[in-house]
């Protein structure tokens, strides 16, 4: 439990930053459907838009029930706030803009989702940033990857698709060492499973499309600070410690030394870059993150379920789950993931992409498709699909293989996912 | 901006205005354990409604160098030798806590600077237990998590802040646990040794506000009678449903009421 919350997960998963509305006693969060806010006099709106007052201003920058849920995830973090954004790409995108600009530089574990992949690797090098991709296991590397242009260290907590796990307290006294904020893509792995910023980490994001909703129903993300960065320890972070002309030359860090990131994410990245949250999709995410505690002990029975029994299939050449004793972070997740390794992993058939091919085409129950954390189990094949545009050389340096598919388990009967898996690989 | 106190850096926090000596002038001053920012708010819309508004960083606090003095006589007078450095005649005060005792001291010993008061979350006497007190020299991680349970109201302790998306009391205790060693204990050590609080508030000249919490548990609403009393001018505002942090849980009712105070209606 971290320091400043009075509940548990599953009670702020439910309540936190919400009360009964005040004008009719809703007991659900409402919607606000609204693209702006009616000002009561010419002096509150102008106290608004300076920022002397809390309030709604427009539904870009900021929204009643975007911060409810804003607020929840904050808690369940452990962090002093959050932004929600129309993706868990914009969230990553978000913050790379609030820490840097032209000439900034990226340290990145090389185990990413194909989009973060691509936007680091691809995209933001025409913006005049910079990413070296490293083994993240290997912290000498990872040390000598540290620019004087360094703005962040950034890796998944359980890497795309291999499941590396991060050793979070080793990287970020790494990175802390340099000076320099590590944030996490906690995706796959949610608060009911760690807590990054309780081991070190800094900021923390999340695709809220996955887990957090739940459903499959809404694209979203959340981009999460955990107030423990000093940003003006060092001049590194000029977007923070320095005046900003465009916004009547606020200093971030003295406007708010601990929530200084959020405050310039909010006030640029999120009236210029745009990339916010509709309403419904918070509300329908919330709906999903009131369910997560039990959600995810559900994935969790599930998956270790059908882990052990592809494990113990003639047909399956190898499972990588960090559970298993032959995955090269079995002891380090049992140390920071009591709890589970998340409900996404991969598995190798023999016989290669045909057979990987074959078997996905025979399930009934598993979905093929390009998504995870859903509450129906999925299947993909990433070869082919999340990770094509990787090179076959960063294919292997991430873990893939041409024969590996992917499994996202959901919370059908586990009878029934043990059946279906047993038909499509006896039917192969 | 930066000015030098007994050969100290010191930062006032100022909405990245200047100061003119033609306006009127608020000085808010935070309490135990926290810096200027938590009148972030307040002092942005006064800057923005003809006044000098200025936040400071006691002695080493934020981002203010020195050592933290362990009296509210002592950070009375580090407060007089500010005013004196920034040419400041006349000025009204707004302290919250340990900042509301150093604005009640300085506001009877130094008459005719202070032109109105406003005392925000206090007490006087405002004892601290001694197994707060003695938490907050030997533990003080302790201490700042103890102080954040008390500090809000039941309804805080489940979030929905005014500014979006920000957590009250995450923020609250990560400033706190940014606080040099030393300064809590400090900071409590000059709070409950200041026995004189009603005797000065007698000498008060000037219209002082006292704006309470109604659930404020670290300096309860109820304890303020024999300082209400004792201030000839008095005013009492009790927010509903409010802690100790007011500032962080009604930061809009809060601006309004010192506006109120402050400016008039």
């Amino acid at each position: 439990m971290s320091d400043h919350r009075d509940f548990k997960l599953e009670t702020l998963g439910l309540h936190a930053g919400q009360e009964p509305d005040s004008d009719h006693g809703s007991r659900a969060q409402p919607i606000h459907f609204t693209t702006s806010y009616v000002f009561p006099d010419t002096d509150t709106a102008a106290s608004l838009f300076n920022m002397e007052r809390g309030g709604h201003v427009y539904s870009r920058i900021s929204n009643p029930t975007n911060a409810v849920l804003e607020e929840r995830i904050s808690a369940m973090e452990g962090g002093v706030g959050g932004i929600a954004t129309a993706s868990g790409q914009a969230a990553l995108h978000l913050a790379i803009t609030t820490l840097m600009g032209q000439g900034g530089h990226i340290v990145a574990s090389q185990s990413l989702y194909g989009g973060s992949h691509n936007l680091l690797q691809y995209t933001m090098p025409r913006f005049g940033i910079e990413t070296t991709f490293v083994n993240f296991r290997d912290l000498d590397s990872l040390a000598a990857a540290i620019k004087p242009e360094t703005r962040l260290v950034f890796s998944e907590t359980l890497g795309n698709p291999g499941l590396d796990v991060l050793n979070i307290p080793a990287v970020s006294k790494l990175a802390h060492d340099h000076s320099l904020p590590l944030m996490v893509d906690s995706t796959f792995t949610t608060p009911y499973l760690i807590e990054p910023f309780a081991h070190g980490a800094d900021l923390i994001f999340h695709s809220a499309t996955k887990f957090l909703g739940g459903h499959g129903v809404a694209i979203g993300g959340i981009l999460l600070d955990s107030g423990n960065f000093n940003w003006s320890q060092s001049d590194k972070f000029p977007t923070l410690s320095e005046p900003y002309e465009g916004f009547h030359d606020m200093v971030f860090t003295e406007e708010s030394p601990i929530a200084a990131f959020l405050l310039r994410a909010r006030r640029e990245g999120l009236r210029d870059f745009g990339a916010c949250m509709s309403p419904m999709n918070a509300f329908q995410i919330m709906q999903g993150v009131e369910t997560l505690g039990p959600r995810m002990q559900r994935h969790m029975e599930n998956t270790r379920s059908v882990v052990s029994f592809l494990n113990d299939h003639e047909s399956v050449s190898q499972v990588t789950y960090p559970e298993l004793p032959n995955h090269p972070d079995h002891k380090l997740a049992a140390q920071l993931l009591p709890k589970g390794c998340g409900a996404v992993f991969t598995f190798e058939l023999k016989g290669g992409r045909d057979a990987g091919q074959k078997f996905i085409e025979k399930l009934k129950i598993f979905s093929h498709l390009a998504n995870v954390g859903d509450a129906k189990s999925l299947v993909i094949h990433p070869a082919s699909t999340t990770h094509f545009r990787m090179s076959d050389e960063d294919l292997v340096a991430a873990g893939i293989h041409p024969g590996t598919v992917r499994l996202s388990i959901g919370l059908e009967n586990i009878d029934d996912l043990l059946g279906d898996l047993k038909q499509a690989l006896k039917s192969r | 901006m930066l000015i030098n106190v007994d050969n100290q850096v010191t930062y006032i926090y100022t909405a990245a205005q200047r100061i003119h000596h033609d306006k009127p002038t608020v000085l808010f001053i935070h309490g135990a354990a926290n810096d200027h920012s938590v009148w972030n708010t307040q002092c942005r819309y006064f800057s923005t409604h003809g006044w000098n508004a200025l936040a400071i960083d006691l002695p080493a606090h934020g981002k203010t160098n020195g050592v933290a003095l362990d009296s509210i006589s002592a950070l009375s007078g580090w407060i007089k030798k500010c005013t004196e450095i920034l040419e400041l005649e006349k000025l009204s005060i707004v302290g919250h806590s340990m900042g509301s005792l150093i604005g009640l001291e300085l506001a009877s010993k130094s008459k005719s600077i202070v032109n109105q008061l406003a005392l925000v979350g206090t007490n006087a006497p405002m004892p601290v237990s001694d197994q707060l007190l003695e938490t907050s020299k030997s533990k003080p991680a302790l201490a700042y998590q103890m102080i954040n349970q008390y500090s809000f109201s039941n309804r805080a302790k489940l979030g929905k802040n005014d500014i979006p998306g920000i957590s009250m009391q995450g923020v609250s205790i990560k400033l706190m646990q940014r606080t040099k060693p030393g300064v809590l204990h400090a900071d409590f050590v000059a709070c409950n040794s200041y026995a004189d609080g009603v005797a000065a508030a007698e000498k008060i000249i000037c219209p002082t506000l006292l704006l309470l919490g109604a659930q404020d548990k670290m300096t309860p609403a109820s304890r303020t009678k024999a300082l209400e009393e004792a201030i000839p001018d008095s005013t009492v505002k009790i927010l509903s449903g409010t802690g100790h942090a007011l500032m962080a849980e009604q930061p809009n009712q809060v601006t309004d009421c010192l506006k109120d105070f402050l400016i008039g209606t």
